[in-house]
């Protein structure tokens, strides 16, 4: 399948890309490519430019400064599998299959925020933060701000996903997923990250329309029995799973992921 | 006129540079304007990983990257890896435990095998089946593919002690 047309450019940094974004709206950044592609080749998505950001340096790579271990965007998969990340390491390693986590990055999971992708839910339940930069300047947004919905999250036009913060230490941490058989995504993905300070953050991806926090879990604390944490009426429902299904799929995942993270 | 650009890769230890244009995909790459085709394309919808090869040493999905981006990478093919009277010992596992039937996943199979094997060298049955998840074979049921890997697992790390001995 051949994609539509489009002019291929290579940044050379990211000043470089951030500038070609602004020159034109229809470009989009190419980071890992492995939802980009597939989409763009089968047309549901025609973007005139793309933008190669995934070799850049200033986006590579994982270092510690204090308590807090900052990712570059264009960090793979494959490089998370194997580092010492609390909870992303386990998350990376489950993402896909080797070749999709060889390409894949972090920074293009996030910004493209597909509802079954699975490092939402340890984002939310690692609470960490995200810096995005633009040709006007650099932010940085909670991971509670981050994702809005479907496919959307707290990124403008313009402005680019340029590193993930999250804390050095936790206490204790896991990541349970039911997989899609064929694809691997989550259909429920349940994060726990007991945090230094002994709270408990517990987030919830794949069964609903966007990563969300599991309140219900939160609140009750590290006894929790992990019964009617959500209500199906706020899930998605499809051929593969329905949305009751999914609501006691996302309480199994929590029991588990709680017995080994607390 | 659609853009083109000068890609210039090593494949296979061959090094040359063609004009696609961005789209191109590197499976068409490899197989059209190079004649490898050993690689295949399977479902082209990045789930079967028949089209795998390697990029920096790294198995990768030929169809879900675009040529351009292989810009000055090194880049192997299932032709890279043997040649009849010198096969890799994946090509000689998969032969003798019998690891193929149509043969349409196999360059793929062994592609990712040898990049398990590159920082594995010693699998376990689970850690092989991991491994080989973006891989999908209609035909074998999988078993004697992880014979086949656990067979080259073996020899090679037997030729590697026999190099050690004669070091
Ligand atoms: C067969 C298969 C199985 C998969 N299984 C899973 C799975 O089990 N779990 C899972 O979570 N994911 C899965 N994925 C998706 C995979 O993790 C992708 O790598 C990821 O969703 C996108 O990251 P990317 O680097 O490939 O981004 P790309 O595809 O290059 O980009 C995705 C989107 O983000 C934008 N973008 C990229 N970088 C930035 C940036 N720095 N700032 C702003 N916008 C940016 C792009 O313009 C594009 O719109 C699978 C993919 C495939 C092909
Ligand atoms: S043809 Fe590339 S994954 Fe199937
Ligand atoms: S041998 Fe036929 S698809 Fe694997």
């Amino acid at each position: 399948m051949y994609t539509s047309e489009f002019t291929y450019h290579k940044a050379s940094s990211v000043s470089d890309a951030l500038a070609q974004l602004a020159s034109n709206p229809d470009a989009k950044l190419l980071a890992g490519g492995h939802s980009l592609i597939p989409t763009m080749k089968l047309r549901l998505a025609s973007p005139s430019a793309l933008i190669d950001v995934s070799s850049l340096p200033e986006l590579r790579g994982i270092r510690t400064e204090g308590d807090t271990i900052i990712i570059g965007a264009m960090t793979t998969h494959r490089e998370l599998e194997f580092s010492k990340v609390p909870l992303l390491s386990e998350v990376a390693r489950l993402i896909g299959d080797p070749m999709v986590r060889n390409k894949g990055t972090i920074g293009g999971a996030l910004a493209h925020a597909d509802p079954s992708a699975d490092y939402p839910a340890a984002i939310l339940a690692l609470n960490a933060k995200i810096k995005i930069q633009s040709s006007s300047g650099a932010r940085v947004v909670t991971a509670d701000e981050f994702f809005q919905g479907m496919f959307t999250t707290a990124l403008a036009p313009g402005e680019m996903l340029v590193e993930i913060h999250v804390p050095a230490s936790v206490k204790g941490a896991a990541y349970e997923k039911f997989a899609h058989p064929a694809s691997r995504y989550a259909v429920a993905g349940v994060a726990v990250v007991v945090h230094s300070d002994g709270s408990l953050r517990a987030a919830v991806t794949g069964a609903g329309d966007h990563a969300m926090r599991l309140t219900k879990l939160e609140s009750e604390g590290v006894s929790s029995a992990c019964k009617g944490l959500v209500s199906a009426s706020d899930l998605m429902g499809d051929h593969f799973a329905s949305a009751e299904y999914r609501a006691h799929l996302v309480d199994v995942m929590a029991s588990k992921a709680l017995a080994r993270a607390k | 006129m659609a853009q083109v650009v000068a890609v210039t890769m090593t494949v296979n230890g061959v090094k040359s540079t063609h004009h696609p244009e961005p789209r191109t995909l590197l499976v068409h790459y490899l197989r059209e304007k190079l004649g490898l085709t050993g690689t295949h394309v399977g479902c082209d919808t990045s789930q079967c990983g028949s089209c795998t090869v390697h990029v920096d040493g790294m198995a990768i999905k030929s169809c879900t990257m675009f040529a351009v981006q292989a810009e000055g990478a090194n880049v192997t093919t299932i032709e890279g890896m043997g040649e009849i009277g010198h096969l890799h010992a994946l090509q000689t596992g998969f032969w003798e435990e019998h690891g193929l039937q149509c043969g349409f996943c196999t360059p793929g199979m062994i592609m990712s095998s040898a990049d398990l094997l590159s920082h594995n060298p010693n699998p376990s049955e689970s850690e092989i089946r991991h491994a080989l998840e973006g891989n999908f074979c209609r035909c074998t049921g999988y078993h004697n593919i992880v014979k086949a890997v656990q067979n080259a697992a073996h020899s090679m790390a037997q030729s590697a002690m026999a190099q050690a001995a004669d070091d």
